[in-house]
């Protein structure tokens, strides 16, 4: 992955839309936040190969970057997203990695499903 | 050391990496100085670790295999000879089926007839994945006849650990086996990395190997009946 360039990531979400694609959107704290700080609330929402229809994409010019998916009957959005790459399957996938280095936020889009 | 001889040992934890911490070196020991036949049944593949550094070595998809060859080396430095990914999904296991994760552990304790089983110690294992292995381990075994049950060992490492449980009831000096635990450590680099740079730094500054978890290693015995679904 590298980090997002704005135009060459807009170019990419665009080539999905109006497409039945498997998506992937992870939020994440880790299993250990509330451990390492017991005031801590941790929360996280995972969804893995949901398929969808999206209409427009936009990724916002604004490090970490959002970006979110208008479809027919509702939204996706992530918020987050400093990396990127059009993975050898041809599947774009996006993150956030924090500044140590961990995953936050995940979305990726793709033609053909996941692995499990 | 004064290790207890086993026929089998079986051990079962969610993630790659669970052993390297808790039973890195008892194991070593058990197959390097008594011979003793051990298998670890592996749950997931760690899917779902968020370290993928920044710069990013990884991805989310690209993780799982990475993580499974960081599994294989980690078993071949414990001296682990039967290594089972049983390919579930990391952060999944609390929501499968209850009764289908008890019957697993009941297949491998049928095949493997293990007279040592280590996991976690329910209620004090931290992640839900830990959580839910140990229940499933600590349940097949309830269900046996008293007489034919494997003992079982559980790591705890919640904060609450001690003050409910008090101190840990089997203590294993690893010390004669460090470097083995260190090199399981080490197999999984993209989890523990960060953490063994940290170490060798402070031991390279002349600060003294003062980290427990290399040189001991702490079990609770667990009673199966204390624990009625």
């Amino acid at each position: 992955m590298q980090e997002v360039q704005v135009k060459t990531l807009q170019e990419l979400l665009n080539s999905f839309a109006n497409k039945d694609v498997y998506i992937h959107l992870e939020t994440t704290n880790g299993s250990y936040a509330a451990h390492y700080d017991e005031k801590f609330f941790n929360a996280g929402a995972f969804i893995r190969n949901a398929k969808i229809n999206y209409e427009l994409a936009k990724v916002v010019d604004d490090s970490p970057h959002r970006v979110g998916l208008k479809m027919a009957h509702g939204w996706v959005y992530a918020q987050g997203i400093t990396h990127f790459e059009l993975d050898d399957l041809g599947r774009l996938l996006m993150a956030g990695l924090d500044y140590s280095g961990k995953l936050a936020i995940a979305l990726e889009i793709s033609e053909t499903p996941f692995t499990y | 050391m004064n290790l207890q001889p086993q026929r089998h040992i079986l051990i079962v934890y969610p993630h790659p990496d669970d052993e390297a911490f808790s039973v890195a070196g008892t194991i070593a020991y058990y197959t390097k100085k008594m011979n003793t036949p051990v298998t670890y049944a592996c749950l997931t593949l760690g899917e779902m670790g968020r370290n993928l550094g920044n710069p990013p070595f990884a991805t989310r998809e690209s993780l799982p295999e990475i993580r499974r060859k960081e599994l294989v080396a980690a078993a071949d430095a414990m001296g682990i000879q039967d290594l089972r990914m049983l390919g579930f999904r990391d952060k999944t296991i609390e929501f499968e089926d209850d009764e289908k994760m008890v019957k697993l552990v009941e297949g491998l304790i049928e095949e493997l007839m293990p007279s040592l089983i280590f996991t976690f110690l329910p209620g004090f294992a931290v992640h839900p994945d830990h959580e839910a292995t140990a229940r499933a381990v600590v349940e097949a075994v309830r269900r046996m006849p008293k007489a034919a049950r494997p003992q079982v060992l559980g790591c705890a490492f919640a904060n609450d650990t001690i003050e409910k449980n008090g101190e840990p009831h089997v203590i294993v000096d690893i010390r004669e086996m460090k470097a083995d635990k260190v090199n399981a450590l080490k197999a999984h680099a993209s989890q523990t990395a960060w953490m063994m740079q940290e170490t060798e730094k402070r031991v390279d500054n002349g600060e003294p190997m003062s980290e427990s978890w290399l040189n001991i290693e702490k079990f609770y015995i667990i009673n199966p009946d204390q624990y009625v679904n």
